[in-house]
């Protein structure tokens, strides 16, 4: 019984880190019409910067024994270098493709995609780099009078979960009672009328990915904090697709129920099932649950119902 | 419309263009060829640049401070793989065709299993040393493979020798966790634990993780679930890091976990330090010694390092450097036979390989002496030496924690003939006979 | 001016049906043909083949079978690179379990089975439509990676996990030269690319391209959703499926699941994607441009870094592959969206007016 709530929390906190990288797919994906593809590749950009600039502060400015500070410089540039990205794809990309079909854009953001993966690797490096945000690495063993051995709980994911949940909280309110917020789902549902009514699209656009590159970068030193910077980081994007389709593309919430959803079927299946057919299950598993919840919701839990017009 | 126009201008130039993509041109005719296939980007690059420096480093050196081999100067070319078995593929192609016969080192178990089919036909021998089909060492049926210096079979048996010497020499009733990269590269060393098991009586579970490797919680929730006295790991690339980090997450002791030589290098412990302290692993190559010394002074002094400083010496890149010392003494051997002085092709270079005969003297005078351990190879034995040590890391370096383990035999060339003979009926070969191992 | 329909008349509904109703475009397609079989034998060399016209001709069969169910019937499918697997196993089940089994038989086989999956990780299509059937198609590419991985039955029981074929051989021909492997795949290209043309163009093809403009009033008029679009996903893995029993057998000659990863499937989609979605001459574009673009940077880079003076290292140059790679393909989707096919069949509307200018 100790074992199985251990896992289930495990789920339920791996599922948290998945919505991070989800809530990035969302966000552009409610404001623009855009399915992002390169979220994954936005998480590895961010979080690599993060990582060299934690490293180069210190030499640049000479502050070496102050961690926090020489951290948080880190954490702006990373911040002010997304912020160019959006801009440049903004400028670049998006301003030439509007009102474009979907494929046309998706297409677009997997060109993207191949382009930071490159410009990153080639400004920062293909090796395994650390990010230190000073969280703690050493696990909690609680309840352990009532399950024999206690149940481990991850400071660490606690602590991400805390951070996801705090900004999806931020990002609804966004969405919800700002201005911006309402022009950006006006623009989702298209672009033409937007512009028509006077919504300047370039600024929201560069607004929209700014603000993913930021969640992209909290995504990116999370996980990199909790498992090094390297090319692979770009593959959690693909961890993260099973929760954002099954909490609907254009659902904030819903990246957050997803994840929690994916995240404890992806544990459960691994360890109880996976060891009678060999193991290894976990990726596939999640895909097909989402699968089976979009055979009976094919917009997904929370996604806006999908209206073909004739 | 000028856009269209320009667009469809460039379209026809770059398509006749790369029509004129330049073809393979043969080399000098007085220069050996050393074809470099790393992977210097992607998921493995982390492990795999070190090893390609300290390949590089080596022929810079060979041809620095010796003038070549014999005065035959050595002459390389890298071509990234990207660890692909496709683009492997391709730049064999490309590579094969500059000179008539080399020596391909691939670092990876995926593109040796494609080049073991088309190697032998082209002439060129493959060196896997320490990776590759356990089973190539039988050089009866495997002729052009050569998985010098120890296969994943002798990785694991070594590594077995340790741990049951440290329960006084009975496992029994233990339990053994392997989590592996979940593909040939990591099943590799199944079938020989799975064999121990049996013999020793303790208990194997096998965790894969898949490729790459990057989440493992599930399978550190459940070695906590399963509490095995021993965990070994047999990951590449990120895979070694994020276990180690998930082994933290979940409290499972690092001094229990033993890594194969390739999950036990300095890019997997690094930026961990402290909280992997007492992780072992495998290393196949011992201190760097005096060719160290020779590289900085011939090769870094000359800024004509291909990789940092920081790197000379590490483990990773010691292994690379070994390897390429062990291509370069083949040919040496070949030259011996076939001429001095002479550029070696495919069949010679094989002999070479075949007849290896690097003894403690001869390691000396090369100052490899405290790198690595006496080899010589014969026709049916293309393994060589099959010896290794135990590191662990003490929070900053590896630390030796054993003396040279050399691996059972008894157990293992079984296992290889039983491989070898089922891979010989599959592709219909007959075993070489002994008229064949003269040639 | 050469290129007038002027004087052509058709005198049979027969001849008004052909494929290449203009006898420009016969010739030009016969004679590209011959071409293919008789000229690039003399002109090409070892290399070429091997490494460039194999690989290409193999991956635009895939990207054909891709087109037909993205481009035609609008199904965004991301599991390609597992059909391509289950095509592949399938074939080396039964080539090496079944005695004298001929190779084309057993490539034909993986086909089937691979049809017999697709149309299992299409019934999905019939409930879930657009960005949502992408990832659900990803269920299909990461499901079937881990089963050849785990479920060694379907390698043949080898220790390793890999599947290997050697010594092919069709009616007593080897296929091991590098010629003889060229012109193997090339024979399957040109009979399936006219299978597959000759499908778009007639009643099912007319089906599949009305549920992908507007599969509602498809619906209304009297086509069934369910026949097309689990027809377009059969005749797409079959395709697939025999392109993925070839790149095994012929090109890789031995294999693990990751040569049909995810990456794979991408690849094929941004093939479709490049060059013309909707067109059988927009596939061999696409295939075209993506084998040899990796290669063609690789080669000039390097002589380009040496004209300025500077030298580039392989792992700067695989970088640069990605970064030209990913700007190429935004740019050409910002130029023209509808692919290389489109450019040539402007480039085709050009000629035939020429010299005028409209």
């Amino acid at each position: 019984m100790g074992f199985f709530l251990e896992t289930l929390l495990g789920g339920l906190m791996a599922g948290m880190l998945y919505s991070l990288v989800a809530l990035g797919f969302v966000l552009i994906y409610k404001a623009s019409g855009v399915f992002n593809f390169a979220q994954g590749a936005m998480v590895l950009f961010a979080a690599l910067a993060m990582a060299r600039f934690a490293e180069w502060v210190p030499l640049w400015t000479g502050i070496t024994d102050n961690r926090l500070v020489t951290t948080s410089i880190a954490f702006i540039l990373a911040g002010v270098v997304m912020f160019l990205v959006a801009w440049t794809v903004e400028r670049l990309v998006l301003r030439h493709l509007v009102n474009q079909e979907g494929t046309t854009l998706l297409m677009a953001t997997l060109g993207i995609a191949y382009l930071l993966d490159g410009v990153g690797q080639s400004i920062f490096g293909s090796d395994i780099y650390k990010i230190d945000i000073g969280m703690p690495k050493e696990p909690i063993m609680a309840f352990e009078s009532t399950f024999p051995g206690g149940i481990l709980i991850n400071k660490e994911d606690l602590i991400a979960a805390a951070i996801a949940a705090g900004l999806v909280i931020l990002l609804t309110l966004f969405f919800q009672k700002t201005s911006t917020g309402r022009a950006l789902r006006a623009v989702a549902d298209d672009h033409q009328a937007a512009q028509s009514i006077g919504i300047p699209l370039d600024r929201i656009w560069v607004v929209v990915w700014c603000v993913a590159g930021v969640v992209a970068l909290v995504a990116g030193m999370i996980w990199g904090s909790k498992l090094g910077v390297q090319f692979t980081l770009s593959t959690v994007a693909m961890r993260a697709l099973p929760v954002v389709i099954l909490g609907g593309l254009t659902s904030v919430p819903g990246a957050i129920l997803g994840g929690l959803i994916i995240g404890v079927g992806e544990k459960l299946s691994e360890v109880f099932l996976g060891p009678y057919v060999g193991g290894g299950i976990e990726i596939w598993f999640a895909y097909v649950l989402a699968l089976i919840v979009l055979l009976f919701r094919p917009q997904g839990l929370f996604g806006e119902k999908i209206i073909d017009r004739v | 419309m000028t856009i269209r126009k320009l667009t469809l201008a460039i379209a026809l130039v770059a398509g006749a263009v790369s029509a004129l993509v330049p073809t393979a041109s043969f080399a000098q005719a007085k220069e050996q060829f050393f074809p470099v296939l790393p992977y210097r980007s992607g998921a493995y690059a982390p492990n795999g640049v070190p090893w390609a420096n300290g390949y590089v480093d080596y022929l810079k050196l060979i041809n620095a401070r010796d003038g070549g081999i014999n005065g035959v100067k050595i002459s390389f070319e890298e071509c990234d793989t990207a660890y692909a078995t496709d683009r492997g593929v391709e730049c064999y192609e490309r590579l094969k065709g500059k000179a008539s016969g080399a020596i391909f080192q691939p670092l990876s178990t995926g593109i040796t299993f494609a080049l073991t089919e088309k190697a032998p036909n082209d002439k060129n021998a493959l060196i896997t040393g320490g990776y590759g089909r356990s089973e190539s060492s039988d050089g009866g049926v495997f002729k052009w493979n050569f998985p010098l210096m120890g296969t994943y079979w002798s990785g694991a048996d070594i590594l077995m020798q340790h741990i049951t010497a440290k329960e006084g020499g009975n496992m029994k009733g233990k339990k053994i966790a392997l989590v592996y990269h979940d593909s040939p590269y990591g099943k590799e060393p199944i079938i020989l634990l799975q064999e121990r098991a049996k013999m020793q009586g303790f208990d194997l579970t096998l965790l894969p993780v898949t490729a790459p490797g990057i989440e493992q919680k599930a399978t550190w929730l459940q070695i906590r679930q399963n509490r095995p006295d021993y965990v070994l790991l047999w990951g590449w690339g990120v895979m070694n890091s994020a276990a180690l980090k998930e082994a933290v997450a979940t409290g499972y002791p690092r001094e229990k976990m033993y890594g194969v030589w390739w999950s036990a290098g300095e890019p997997d412990v690094k930026d961990i330090g402290e909280a992997a302290k007492g992780y072992s692993g495998l290393v196949a190559t011992g201190e760097g010694g005096a060719v160290i010394d020779d590289i900085k002074k011939f090769v870094h002094a000359k800024g004509q390092g291909t990789g940092p400083m920081e790197e000379v010496s590490t483990v990773l890149y010691n292994r690379g450097m070994v390897s390429a010392a062990l291509g370069v003494e083949a040919v040496r051997r070949a030259q011996e036979r076939f001429g001095k002085g002479k550029v070696m092709d495919g069949e010679q270079i094989r002999w070479g390989l075949e007849n290896l005969a690097v003894d403690a003297k001869r390691l000396k005078a090369l100052k490899l002496d405290s790198v690595m351990k006496p080899i010589s190879t014969t026709c049916v034995d293309h393994e060589g030496s099959r010896s290794a040590r135990v590191h662990t890391w003490d929070g900053k370096k590896w630390q030796y924690a054993s003396d040279w383990i050399e691996a059972d035999t008894s157990i293992i060339k079984p296992l290889v003939r039983q491989y070898a003979d089922k891979y010989a009926a599959e592709k219909k070969l007959t075993r070489r006979d002994a008229q064949d191992c003269q040639t | 001016m050469f290129y007038r329909e002027n004087g052509q008349f058709k005198t049979s509904y027969r001849a008004d049906q052909q494929i290449f109703g203009i006898t420009q475009d016969r010739v030009g397609v016969l004679l590209l043909i011959a071409f293919a079989f008789i000229g690039v034998p003399f002109l090409a060399d070892e290399y070429m083949f091997r490494a460039i016209l194999v690989p290409f001709l193999i991956l635009s069969l895939a990207a054909l079978g891709v087109n037909i169910l993205v481009g035609y019937c609008g199904q965004i499918s991301l599991g390609s690179g597992a059909f391509m697997a289950v095509g592949a196993y399938a074939a080396f089940n039964f080539f090496v379990r079944v005695d004298g089994m001929p190779v084309v038989l057993a490539i034909l086989l993986g086909g089937v089975f691979s049809t017999l999956v697709g149309i299992f990780f299409g019934v999905p299509s019939l409930r879930v439509k657009g960005l949502y059937l992408a990832v659900a198609t990803l269920a299909a590419q990461f499901f079937c990676d881990w089963a050849f991985l785990r479920i060694t039955w379907f390698t043949n029981d080898s220790a390793s996990g890999t599947a290997s074929v050697s010594d092919l051989q069709v009616l007593g021909f080897a296929i091991t030269t590098p010629l003889a492997k060229y012109l193997f795949c090339l024979s399957f290209l040109v009979v399936f690319g006219l299978l597959a043309k000759n499908l778009v163009r007639g009643a099912i093809g007319r089906e599949w391209m009305a549920i992908r403009d507007m599969d509602v009033a498809a619906a209304v008029i009297g086509i069934r959703p369910m026949y097309a679009k689990l027809s377009a996903f059969a005749v797409s893995s079959f395709i697939v499926g025999v392109a993925g029993a070839l790149w095994a057998f012929v090109y890789l000659g031995s294999w693990e699941p990751a040569a049909f990863s995810v990456d794979r499937s991408f690849q094929l989609l941004f093939m479709v994607i490049l060059g013309g979605m909707g067109s059988v001459m927009g596939s061999f574009f696409g295939a075209a441009f993506i084998v040899v673009l990796p290669i063609a940077i690789n080669q000039f880079l390097p002589v380009l870094g040496h004209l300025f003076g500077f030298n580039v290292d392989t792992a700067a140059l695989t970088h640069a592959e990605f970064i030209v790679f990913g700007a190429l393909i935004v740019w050409f989707l910002i130029v023209e969206p509808h692919g290389l096919a489109r450019l040539w069949s402007v480039g085709k509307q050009k000629m035939r007016i020429w010299p005028f200018p409209h």
